[in-house]
């Protein structure tokens, strides 16, 4: 079975970055190929990444408040350039009142602060595409 | 006796194999006199009083009963105009300094309507993009009478700036000016990641701020060396420590290589540590870091005065502790972090509020977040002498233990060439990744409980109103901003930008071509641009 890869990406200005890193090793021990973009990636970088490593998941890490603004525009590229069973989950800090919003427009996954960082790998692991065999 | 009594008795049963703290430090379960020794056979516990050299026991002889602790709140969100209410109000309320939180386009030094700042305008601070936000931002607030912070690093010499042409219109002579800029580049690279420039131009960025506020605003502290971050990055106590004080003795030593008199800079230098929640390590951080800096300014650096030698900090109560699930409980752990400080000897003092792993503080959270910080100072008792745990077994024993684990850190960096060295290389960076990362997995494990988040769970946790931030401030500041386009002088502008960028290539002062830009109305943006033409921007290879 070939590994489910990931592109954890920060999008925006923000550099709070323990998060994002804390959570692609945890994603890497449990067997995943990790693909962290590093910080203040726009959209078109990130999508780009997903392309280029033929990515399964995108996880955005947002603290910002910036995640109306970063999550539709991602959803768009993805959708443009034919990568809608990329599974897209969101970390941070997300006031409730945009979650209805961010699962409307297509990000299956939204994990607030104190979310064990097992349940994300475990909703990774249950809701990735299956990959086709090459 | 029988012949059991000198066996070892069965040990009693205990909640655990191993006590730690929360940094993962292995306690042992009672301390005993003497205390512990140094290598050279003196016990530092008994060296000395309050407001004697090193400080250990605190830069005052008389604790807080001279003054208390500056009761600062960190704020800022929106335009100029929202923010302004929010300090008349805090100051109303009995705060006794103000600090402002800018946003992320401002922290980056990126206009609003720069790609990268979508959706960022206002968020996390507030927005200040040119003289003009500047201004609002301190309307009807007489500089001469507040003390004013301002965290701010990659831009700090151009916000600065903003703020001395504020105070020139307000009719306040600089010398009377005083305040801090957090100025402090290389926690930025180990942890916050709000940088621009490489760190080598970023250094000589800072130096310049010195000997300006040397020569311009002596009563300013030119930098705040700041290990809150790095703490909240996942370092351990120790390690925020040992960075924070590290990165104090590479900025010395590039004041020192700038041909600067260390007594001349030194004594405006101020720290900023975190507040967490091991109640006693953090007691002994803060003690072990007056001792050390003292010593470090002593013999390393040779500072005469004795105001170089002593350290002053700012704290704050440790964000990363606050939880998104039972958010009341957040008011019971930012006090207790808080009297921790104050039982340290904090010089000023930041409390979080209950609501800030969700948002930015409400006016109402805030305001009991200040309440926090008057009740210790004045229903406790405990600022009534200094040092009160002076002399406890315990606390020695681990002010001594950090001590020596700081030591050990510097020779280590010292090894590599110093920390902007140590920084390019990847070294503190990684320490904290993987500070940061055995904690999640011991909280994974439960061997560190968070009440209400892997222990305690409720269902039903009380729902708080939350400061929403919308999106009005992108279209106020994206139209002041075409305002100030509209109405300045275009040439003036391009010829301070181009005095700005000759004095980057060269070795003169920046602070004075950059104020020049800020009076033509030069954009924060384009004042960081003119620095990013001859100087380039840092990118850090990411390390997970």
């Amino acid at each position: 079975m070939s590994k489910i890869r990931v592109v954890i990406a920060k999008p925006g200005l923000d550099g709070h970055d323990r998060g994002a890193k804390v959570i692609a090793r945890a994603l890497r021990d449990a067997g995943m190929e990790v693909i962290y973009t590093g910080l203040r990636q726009t959209p078109e970088q990130i999508v780009s990444a997903a392309l280029q490593e033929d990515a399964d998941v995108i996880g955005l890490s947002i603290l910002s408040g910036a995640h109306n603004h970063i999550c539709p525009r991602v959803m768009e590229l993805l959708r443009a350039h034919g990568l809608d069973d990329v599974l897209v989950v969101v970390g941070g800090i997300i006031p409730d009142v945009d979650i209805p919003k961010l699962t409307e427009m297509g990000v299956k996954g939204i994990f607030l602060p104190g979310t064990p960082m097992q349940q994300i790998v475990e909703f990774i692991q249950g809701n990735v595409r299956e990959r086709e065999n090459v | 006796m029988s012949s059991d009594a000198k066996e070892t008795p069965a040990r009693p049963r205990e909640r655990a194999e191993v006590f730690r703290t929360i940094s993962g430090r292995p306690i042992e379960r009672v301390y005993r006199g003497p205390g512990p020794v140094d290598s050279a056979g003196a016990r530092p516990q008994d060296a000395q009083d309050p407001g004697t050299f090193p400080y250990t026991r605190g830069i005052h002889a008389n604790g807080y009963r001279g003054k208390l602790w500056t009761m600062r709140q960190f704020a800022g969100f929106g335009t100029p105009e929202e923010t302004n209410a929010r300090y008349r109000h805090l100051l109303a309320a009995g705060g006794t300094g103000l600090s402002v939180a800018f946003d992320l386009p401002t922290l980056m030094g990126r206009d609003p309507d720069h790609e990268l700042s979508l959706g960022e305008v206002g968020k996390c601070g507030v927005s200040v993009v040119s003289l003009a936000d500047m201004e609002t931002l301190f309307a009807g607030i007489p500089l001469g009478q507040v003390t004013t912070s301002m965290t701010i690093n990659s831009p700090a010499a151009m916000v600065f700036a903003m703020y001395l042409v504020v105070a020139q219109r307000q009719g306040v002579p600089w010398t009377a000016l005083s305040g801090t800029i957090q100025n402090d580049i290389l926690k930025e690279f180990i942890a916050q990641k709000e940088y621009i420039y490489p760190p080598r131009p970023s250094m000589r960025l800072i130096t310049d701020t010195f000997a300006f506020c040397a020569r311009e605003v002596p009563r300013w502290n030119s930098i705040s060396v700041s290990g809150y971050h790095i703490r909240e990055a996942g370092a351990t106590a120790a390690q925020e420590l040992a960075f924070t004080l590290r990165d104090g003795i590479e900025y010395v030593q590039y004041g020192i290589d700038a041909g600067l008199d260390v007594d001349e800079f030194a004594p405006r230098m101020s720290f900023f540590f975190n507040a967490h929640s091991d109640f006693f390590e953090e007691i002994a951080k803060y003690r072990a870091a007056r001792a050390i800096w003292a010593e470090v300014m002593r013999t390393r650096f040779g500072a005469r005065s004795e105001r170089s030698w002593k350290l002053r900090f700012h704290s704050q109560t440790a964000g990363v502790s606050l939880t998104a699930q039972q958010p009341y409980n957040n008011v019971v752990r930012t006090a207790l972090q808080a009297l921790s400080a104050v039982l340290g000897g904090t010089n000023s003092l930041h409390t979080n509020s209950l609501d800030e792993a969700l948002a930015l503080p409400t006016e109402e959270a805030a305001t009991l977040a200040l309440r926090t910080q008057q009740i210790i100072a004045h229903e406790t008792g405990v600022a009534g002498l200094a040092d009160p745990f002076g002399g406890s077994y315990f606390l020695e024993a681990l002010t001594f233990d950090l001590t020596r684990e700081t030591y050990a850190y510097f020779d280590r960096i010292d090894a590599l060439g110093g920390m902007v060295a140590a920084i390019e290389e990847g070294f503190p960076q990684r320490e904290v990744a993987e500070s940061a990362y055995r904690f999640q997995r011991a909280v994974e494990r439960k061997e560190q409980v968070i009440v209400g988040v892997n222990d305690f769970v409720a269902t039903d946790d009380p729902a708080v109103r939350i400061l929403y931030i919308d999106d009005a401030a992108t279209d106020t500041q994206m139209t002041r901003l075409a305002e100030v386009k509209a109405r300045r002088d275009p040439a003036e502008v391009a010829r301070a930008l181009h005095a700005m960028r000759r004095a980057a290539q060269g070795t003169d002062n920046l602070m004075p071509p950059i104020l020049e830009a800020v009076r033509a109305y030069a954009t924060l943006g384009e004042m960081c641009d003119a620095l990013r033409d001859v100087w380039g921007e840092w990118e850090e290879q990411a390390i997970i």
